[in-house]
């Protein structure tokens, strides 16, 4: 495990690249994900921002939180933006190898990867685009005030689902993996170091990398921003949320995700959603509906895990 | 106002007028890119250094990346810019961030 006191002395980790007094909300879950991403690729990254809060959060002409090159995109363009530019870098790498260090990092929200961007996701992973796709989930368009997306859960209120969603959560990290691409990752704002990591092992792998981010959103999830963090937590720990890398076709479970293969060390769903607003009026019946949908998440894992053994 | 410079790879100069501005619509890289979001807090983080154990938990977990390390290696708190998340406060292992009800600003003059 690295070490905090490391981190702050080093001199790529130890960076801020997302300045301080940008418009993201207090407490945004992305916000913190976005940080430790970029601690991990240093400021040798470029970064292309389909439609989202992250279009946003940048701040205003003519000042930018992001201390490294940043572009804003059409929502559906995030992959397809980056295959141009990784296709521009390998013609410009052969008059100047200096470039050859440069990370290309498709940032995008659920909506923007989950919904509208899957297409492009999907072309740029079969041919093998060398960058790093990252998507930060917080389950829902919140940027346009929380409409439901693909990624929203069972039962949770937005403003379209006004009475709770009425459909599952889309597996897309698992439509990653099917694309047999070199690493695929999840990873929760609530556990930045284990992102940190996940990101720097995608570093360093050529090829299409894909990770995604359950980004705890405070205006959205309906919840006081203080507890971003424990909100986070408590996805991981009851296990709706379930933190693992698959290298090369190969899985692992990661950090805390590691011991809850057993539904015995899972805790019930309602220490999650309780904490949250958008849950407010689920039903007693719903919240069966959701819990067995968990369950079945991890039967579906425990059989990857048994097989490839 | 009197700009901080923060571009440690390379000094960039801070516009004070629409002349200034680049010719192409580019951005470019500044602490307060929406103005000081300090303004923002309802409640202020406060570190009692007595208290406080460097174990760095509050810098890990800032959103914004106001808090930062001091000579003697202490976290400390960039109210300019903090949004007042209390993030900070709810996660220090030793209690040692107090939440302190910003007080309002005085009318007029
Ligand atoms: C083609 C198109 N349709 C709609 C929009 C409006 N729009 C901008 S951001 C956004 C929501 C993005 O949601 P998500 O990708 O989940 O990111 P989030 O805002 O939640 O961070 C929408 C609907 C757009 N920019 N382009
Ligand atoms: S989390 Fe608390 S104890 Fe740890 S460095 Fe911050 S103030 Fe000090
Ligand atoms: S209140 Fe939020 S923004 Fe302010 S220092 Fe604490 S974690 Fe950072
Ligand atoms: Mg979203």
């Amino acid at each position: 495990m690295v070490k905090l006191k490391e981190l702050i002395k080093d001199p790529v980790a130890g960076e801020e690249y997302f300045l301080k007094g940008n418009s993201s909300c207090a407490g945004c879950g992305g916000e913190l994900a976005f940080r430790w991403i970029m601690k991990a690729l240093g400021k040798r990254t470029i970064v292309v921002a389909p439609a989202s809060c992250f279009n946003v959060t940048i701040g205003l002409y003519p000042r930018a939180g992001p201390a490294i090159p940043y572009l804003n995109m059409a929502f559906a363009a995030g992959a397809a933006t980056c295959s141009g530019i990784v296709a521009g870098l390998a013609a410009r790498k052969k008059l100047d190898p200096s470039m050859e260090d440069i990370t290309v990092l498709c940032f995008a929200g659920d909506g923007g990867t989950i919904d509208i961007g899957i297409q492009g996701l999907s072309g740029a992973a079969e041919r093998g685009t060398d960058f790093i796709y990252i998507c930060y989930d917080n389950e829902a368009y919140m940027n346009t005030g929380t409409q439901r997306s693909g990624g929203t859960p069972f039962g949770a209120w937005t403003t379209t689902t006004p009475t709770g969603k009425k459909e599952h959560k889309k597996n897309v990290p698992m439509i990653m993996a099917a694309h047999g691409i070199p690493y695929v990752a999840t990873a929760c704002a609530g556990y930045p170091l284990d992102l940190y990591q996940k990101v720097l092992k995608a570093k360093k792998i050529k090829g299409t990398k894909y990770i995604h981010v359950l980004a705890p959103c405070a205006p959205g999830w309906r919840f006081p921003t203080e507890q971003a963090i424990e909100v986070g937590r408590k996805a991981v720990q009851t296990g709706m949320w379930i933190l693992y890398e698959i290298e090369d076709g190969k899985m692992t479970l990661s950090g805390p995700s590691k011991n809850l293969l057993d539904k015995k060390n899972r805790k019930p769903i309602e220490e999650y959603i309780k904490l949250q607003g958008r849950f407010r009026n689920i039903s007693p019946e719903d919240v069966k509906v959701l819990q067995k949908w968990v369950d079945r998440q991890w039967e579906d894992l425990k059989i990857r895990l048994a097989c490839q053994s | 106002m009197t700009e901080k410079k923060y571009w440690k790879w390379k000094e960039i100069e801070t516009h004070t007028s629409i002349n200034d501005l680049p010719p192409v619509p580019l951005s470019l890289p500044n602490y307060g890119s929406l103005g000081e979001t300090g303004d923002w807090r309802t409640f202020r983080p406060e570190i009692d250094k007595s208290k406080c154990n460097k174990c760095y938990i509050c810098w890990m977990y800032c959103p914004e990346a106001v808090i930062e390390i001091d000579k003697d290696g202490y976290p400390n708190i960039d109210y300019v810019y903090c949004k007042g998340c209390m993030i900070c406060a709810h996660e220090c292992p030793k209690k040692a961030i107090e939440q302190v009800r910003e007080k309002k600003e005085p009318e007029g003059e």
